[in-house]
């Protein structure tokens, strides 16, 4: 645990780099992607930050591509969703007692968000998520069985963040359970093994928060089970199915990974006092490249900023960028050599290597070496066998659609 | 599941042990079961189990089958049944061009091609392999050994020869592996790809599951370590105490570090010899002449090991040294190095070779020395697991530094399958675990 | 991944032009391939949106469905194209050759079989969800659908299936077999998106690779999975075609025929019809532009003998298919099948495995870097060299046999070789030092006493050996599935009914 006095200056640090700039929330959704690329300081301080990154990729000039949903799917979601939740949850208890075997617990479901009328504060939230976990931990005749939009406290880099599950605790046989309703499809017994990934990573930061508050409460944090159920559509209908997750394994991650961000403390000790990405244009830039970034291509799927590390990963060193930006695999194969343009000239043996660098050298030369005896030398520039075909003329592709189409 | 306790891991090692295998034997005997599991980490005297059922069952009057993985698993199950039941009739199925090794010849052991030729023995043994050719014949009981090793494919071919089995195996080691994407048959309560026993289990699930609470291998300085960091929920113990395995060697002469690394794994039964942190590809000739020379410097010691079997001591040679790595160029490019160096005889092999093997002292490339990334493969807590656990005495560690920082990097993304039940430790923590481990028995090698 | 492969991406992305990764291709190309290109609905386990398909470059024929949640339109969507897809798939069924077995049966295999290409890894998913949604589709009682739609699914499913099994080439995606040919300067997942693909193989006369795909980056996708904000222009058209059908439906009380659109739901799907085409229009293109740059690489040596295996499979499942008695692939394999199948496909990969470093020095040169093979003169040669092994009587020829080389094979003494000049020879290391490979020839000599003229090699032949042998293991007998034992939850209760019994789920549907 991190001193008062430590934290407050965390704090106020983290505030002058947020400067005006929107924050965001963290949700389950953000928390799990930690794990994404843990490596990554600049994410790391941006996180920690709590800014939203997806607006300070349109100040950087690369408009981020990524995390936009369909409003097909999102309308989809709504409807399944809102089905499952139905007459008080009297469909969520059949797959709940099919599943786990008992039937839930007798009481109602809470709304914590839509129990009064107007929307309630987010303190006031907290509270009845409190207040409700308590008297259902504690068996209260009246205690509520489905507790739906609960809001939960979690303290993330040192930063009191609030969670909305898009989940719900359900009591189950004196136990809570954490269930998530996901509109994708379980097919003959399988489903796509990402986004089960994602969700299972997502349902275990609900644990883990609610494991905290139960803590907090003076509760047996173990009366959170660490199996979650998931409701799924089955097969190509939109009649609910429901499967038990055991999340031990990503609650474990979770764990390691928020105790690893309270450690942007050491990230902000690197970078100037007077630092903030609450600039303009080509600042921005400057301000944002001073926190170094580990970028993969897995960011691209993962990260707001990612186009803009790429663009900046590509673009560094002497030649050509750096070894990363092609992808891990293709890193591996290089030891430590982290430019391209320096693992081609120790390839053409245009340069020396230097200390440490001999045994990848003499295995880039070689490479070199067959590369050249099969294809023949590779000049700067040079295409492809076979590539050199004309390119066809053909009417505009639009309008040879419209020709043919409409049968039937 | 019916889990069968089989006591804490306290008391008298061997009076525990007995118990373990009084309790399979029991199940076994009763009848009330079609199969019976034990799980054995590393060591547990999973073959003395098989050769003490495999007598009781012959006694009993019941013909046993025996499946093994590897050939060479099966001649070393036949030398001890012929050692503990020279009365037993025993034989052998095998292919073409077999030949029995010469630990075998003029025992009672009868060879054959054919299951025909074997139909007189009380026990015959084959691989799982040379099972699935066997046609109509069939045993009232099985053992399968090495059965977390085997997959539920070769099972489903070789089941059909048995009525009842007994099923022994390590959970703790490398999974058996597909060449192609087997993602599709994950769900699958049967999915070919999966360990003979995970799918055993989900069919029935009623099957006394047991454990065997004691290793003989692993020294008392390994099995807490190997017990936490891959066992979690499985604890074992060592059989023999602390100080009841010795390693010492002569003087040293060098002064350098591989003597310095050399001398704290005799004191500590562990030690890591530590490179500085550099990214390497696949084959870091740095590492892989470290792993040599301290293989090397281990016989040119001249240690001796004194234990509960051998008190007098033995002579440390190579036979009893073994170097472990992940891949193939890694075993190729040491082995080059162990003839440079004179040293040719010491056995280097990959993990998934090393299964089920066992050697006074391991010296092991850490999968995850020298890498940029570190991948499911690198990671697999089972490669860690075996290469950690093959040694009674001690076992080496050669990596460059830097690990605990690679692991703290790596992305978390594994895929999820429906109905594929969670395994335990993940890579991660038991690598943390180990390299905790390491950590306190450390010499540094400058480049 | 092999300093080879890595070299090739490093001088892609130094370049800015994309390089060879392979010297010949490594998949059968049909001379009539048909091109798929599918879209599917978001958030939908299954609801296919359009296609854009057919043989002929210049006359691609769009299939689109107005209002994808609308069950009646989803399975008219399914017939028209099963109207296109079927007398394309079974034309080849007819043309046949007789093959004789060893030890069984001989058997009519058709002389060529069908091709579908799609974009992305994608639409190999998106048959085998079509092949889930539709084959088990009844064709009479009230949900009835039209014939071509279980027939559909079942071919489907048989190209989706065959497409896992390493090496074949029935079903295809353009990403898959643009990457085995070239390498490009960015990473593998950006090369999952086949305009930047093809932008870094054949940018635009003048332009470099690299800034070609960065242009096209961010533009139509390839599918099946549409861009969100293509999406969002699609909302309104879709709202529209429901207004006009419901407007349409008020006017003439009471009809029936929902298909049966007057001039404003022409109008609403017509330009839901423009919105799909210019959309789906140039990965049409592009696939049909890797068509092109593919064909005009050699072929491996060995594709016509995998594409042969295509041919037998496809024949095999035509004949059933033209079986009364045969039914519609099961939801998930039994035990039995599983296994078959996963056996299957392993000796598949490595037969393709040990082919393709045959058939391409440049994958070949991957094996050698790795000291797994080894490229060299022969120097000399001691052709009368005769052996007696241990516990033989009589000594066998064994010529010893000397290469130079400047590999640095990793393997020891003992260690078996194939050779990729000579496929018969076997050949065992005696001794090899930097520089020098011994081996003693031990196969590929004929029974005799003395070697078969010309099996022995001659001083001056550059020959590659590898230690990577493929062996070719006949697929073990699994059991019948009644017989599937207590291990694997014993034999199935009952065949599954040759039609789902439970009503059709998503039949009875509102879909909102």
């Amino acid at each position: 645990m991190r001193t008062t006095g430590t934290t407050g200056a965390i704090a106020g640090r983290l505030e002058q780099l947020r400067g005006t700039l929107p924050t965001r929330n963290h949700n389950a959704r953000t928390v799990a992607a930690l794990a994404a690329n843990p490596g990554c300081a600049r994410r790391g301080v941006l996180d920690a930050a709590g800014i939203e990154k997806t607006v300070l990729a349109d100040r950087l000039g690369f408009p981020a591509r990524y995390g936009g949903r369909s409003p097909f799917a999102i309308g989809r979601g709504n409807v399944f969703e809102a089905r499952v939740k139905a007459d008080g949850g009297t469909e969520l208890r059949r797959l709940l007692a099919e599943t786990l075997g008992a039937n839930p617990d007798a009481g109602a479901l809470v709304d914590v968000e839509h129990e009064s009328a107007g929307r309630p504060s987010r303190e006031e939230r907290v509270a009845r998520t409190r207040d409700a976990l308590a008297r259902a931990a504690r068996g209260e005749p009246d205690a509520c069985a489905i507790l739906d939009h609960p809001l939960l406290p979690l303290d993330v880099a040192g930063r009191r963040a609030y969670l909305e599950p898009d989940a719900m605790a359900c009591r189950v046989a004196g136990r809570l359970y954490v269930v998530e309703i996901k509109s994708f499809a379980i097919i003959d017994g399988s489903a796509d093994p990402g986004k089960l990934a994602s969700a299972t990573r997502q349902a275990a930061v609900y644990v883990h928060a609610l494991r905290r508050l139960a803590a907090e409460l003076g509760l047996d944090p173990d009366v959170v089970a660490t199996d979650i159920v998931l409701v799924c559509a089955q097969d190509f209908s939109n009649r609910p199915v429901a499967v038990v997750l055991d999340v031990r394994r990503e609650l474990a991650t979770t764990r390691r990974r928020l105790e690893r961000l309270s450690g942007v403390e050491e990230l902000l000790g690197e970078l100037p006092d007077t630092l903030t990405f609450d600039v303009d244009g080509d600042l921005a830039g400057e301000a944002v490249a001073r926190v170094p970034a580990a970028y993969v291509p897995d960011c691209l799927s993962a990260c707001e900023l990612a186009l803009f590390c790429r663009d900046e990963a590509r673009g560094c060193g002497p030649g050509g960028g750096s070894v990363g930006t092609l992808g891990t695999s293709v890193r591996g194969a290089l030891g430590g050599i982290e430019d391209i343009g320096d693992a081609l000239a120790l390839a053409d043996g245009t340069r020396a290597a230097r200390p440490g660098e001999e045994d990848v050298a003499r295995l880039l030369r070689r490479a070199q070496a067959l590369r050249t005896e099969v294809l023949g030398a590779e000049m700067p520039g040079s295409q492809a066998p076979g590539i050199a075909l004309p390119r066809p003329v053909g009417p505009p592709a639009a309008s040879r659609a419209e020709l043919s189409g409409g049968v039937g | 599941m019916t889990t069968v306790p089989t006591g804490r891991a306290a008391g008298d090692p061997a009076a525990l042990a007995a118990a373990a295998t009084d309790a399979v034997l029991a199940d076994l005997g009763s009848g009330a079961h079609r199969g019976v599991v034990v799980d054995s980490p590393p060591g547990a005297g999973k073959s003395t189990l098989v050769v003490r059922a495999a007598g009781e069952l012959a006694q009993a009057g019941e013909r046993l089958m025996i499946v093994a993985q590897t050939n060479n698993q099966v001649d070393d199950l036949l030398v001890r049944l012929v050692q503990d039941h020279p009365a037993l009739t025993v034989g052998r199925l095998s292919a073409t061009g077999y030949r029995l090794p010469p630990a075998l010849v003029g025992t009672s052991v009868l060879n054959a091609e054919k299951a025909e030729a074997l139909d007189a023995c009380a026990v015959v043994v084959a691989t799982a392999a040379k099972w699935a050719l066997v046609q109509d014949r069939r045993w009232p009981w099985a053992i399968v050994d090495e059965a977390y090793q085997m997959r539920s494919d070769a099972l489903l071919l070789v089941a059909r020869l048995f009525d009842r089995a007994l099923f022994v195996g390590d959970p703790g080691q490398l999974d058996p592996f597909a060449t192609v994407d087997t993602s599709r048959w994950h769900s699958l309560s049967y999915d070919p790809s999966q360990s003979a026993v995970v799918v055993l289990r989900r069919h029935n699930p009623d099957l006394p599951v047991h454990r065997l609470p004691v290793s003989w291998r692993l020294p008392a300085s390994a099995a807490p370590l190997v017990s936490e960091a891959f066992y979690p929920f499985t604890p074992f113990r060592s059989g023999t105490g602390p100080g009841e395995r010795l390693l010492h060697f002569g003087a040293a002469r060098e002064h350098d570090a591989y003597d310095a690394a050399v001398d704290v794994a005799a004191k500590s039964g562990w030690g890591l010899l530590e490179l500085p942190a550099r990214f390497t590809a696949a084959a870091d000739e740095e590492a892989v002449h470290a792993v040599a020379t301290l293989a090397a410097r281990l016989l040119a010691r001249g240690g001796t090991t004194i234990g509960e079997r051998t008190p007098d001591g033995v002579p440390l040679d190579a036979s009893r040294i073994a170097i472990g790595v992940s891949h193939r160029e890694q075993r190729a490019r040491v082995e080059s190095a162990l003839r440079d160096l004179g040293a040719a005889e010491i056995v280097v092999d990959t993990a998934n070779r090393l299964q089920g093997r066992e050697f006074d002292v391991t010296v092991v490339l850490h999968p995850l020395s020298g890498r940029r990334d570190a991948t499911e493969f690198h990671l697999e807590t089972g490669r860690l697991c075996v290469l950690a656990s093959r040694h009674r005495h001690a076992c080496l560690v050669v990596a460059r530094a830097g690990i605990p920082d690679l692991l703290d990097a790596h992305p978390t993304a594994d895929p999820v399958h429906l109905g594929v039940p969670v395994s335990f430790p993940d890579g991660w923590e038991a690598n943390q675990a180990v390299l905790a481990e390491l950590a306190r028995h450390r010499v540094a090698l400058s480049g | 991944m092999s300093a080879i492969a890595a070299l090739g991406r490093l001088r892609a992305a130094a370049t800015g032009a994309a390089q060879p990764a392979a010297t010949v291709r490594h998949r059968h190309l049909s001379a009539r391939p048909l091109v798929l290109v599918p879209y599917v609905l978001a958030g939908e386990a299954f609801a296919p949106l359009a296609v854009l398909v057919g043989t002929d470059r210049d006359r691609p024929h769009l299939l689109a469905v107005p209002q994808p949640r609308d069950r009646d339109r989803r399975f008219a969507h399914a017939a028209e194209l099963g109207r296109l897809l079927l007398p394309y798939l079974g034309a080849f069924a007819a043309e046949t050759e007789t093959i004789e077995r060893r030890g069984d049966d001989p058997y009519e295999r058709s002389l060529d079989a069908p091709q579908v290409l799609v974009p992305t890894a994608g639409g190999v998913e998106y048959l085998r969800l079509l092949g889930r949604s539709t084959r088990f589709r009844r064709t009479d009682g009230e949900f009835a659908v039209a014939e071509e739609v279980p027939l559909l699914g079942r071919w489907s499913t048989w190209l989706a299936d065959r497409a896992g099994v390493p090496g074949s080439s029935v079903l295809l995606a353009m990403t898959d077999l643009l990457t085995q040919a070239w390498v490009t300067g960015q990473s593998a997942l950006e090369d999952g998106d086949l305009a930047a693909l093809l932008a870094w193989i054949d940018p635009p006369a003048g332009q470099r690779g690299d800034r070609a795909a960065r242009a096209v980056e961010g533009g139509p996708t390839a599918g099946p999975a549409t861009d969100p904000a293509f999406d969002e222009r699609l909302v309104p058209l879709i709202a529209a075609f429901d207004e006009a059908v419901a407007a349409e439906r008020a006017e003439a009380a009471g009809a029936e025929a929902r298909t049966d659109l007057g001039p404003r739901g022409r109008d609403a799907e017509q330009a839901i019809r423009d919105a799909l085409a210019a959309e789906l229009m140039p990965t049409w293109d592009r696939v049909w532009r890797g068509v092109e740059l593919l064909g005009a690489l050699p072929a491996g040596g060995s594709v016509a003998g995998r594409w042969e295996a295509d041919r037998a499979s496809y024949s095999f499942f035509a004949a059933d298919l033209a079986d009364p008695e045969s039914r519609p692939q099961p939801r998930v394999p039994g035990a039995v099948s599983a296994a078959a199948q996963l056996a299957t496909r392993e000796r598949a990969q490595a037969r393709l495995d040990a082919e393709q470093v045959r058939d391409d020095p440049l994958l070949m040169a991957a094996v050698r870097l790795a000291g797994e093979a080894f490229r060299g003169g022969l120097i000399a040669v001691d052709a009368e060299r005769m052996v007696a092994e241990p516990g033989k009587k009589t000594a066998r020829p064994r010529p010893m046999l000397t290469f130079a080389t400047d590999d640095e094979p990793l393997f020891g003494p003992g260690t078996d070789l194939a050779c990729v000049e000579r496929p018969d020879a076997k050949a065992r290391v005696l001794e090899a030092e930097p520089g020098r490979v011994v081996l003693e020839l031990r196969g590929g000599m004929g029974g005799g006493k003395a070697p078969k003229p010309g099996s022995v090699p001659e001083v001056g032949e550059v020959l590659c050996w590898t230690s990577l042998i493929a062996e070719f293991r006949r697929g073990p007998d699994w059991p019948a599935v009644e017989d599937t034992p207590w291990t694997h939850g014993g034999p199935p209760p009952e065949p599954e009914p040759e039609v789902a019994s439970d009503p059709d789920d998503d039949a009875l549907e509102e879909w909102s």
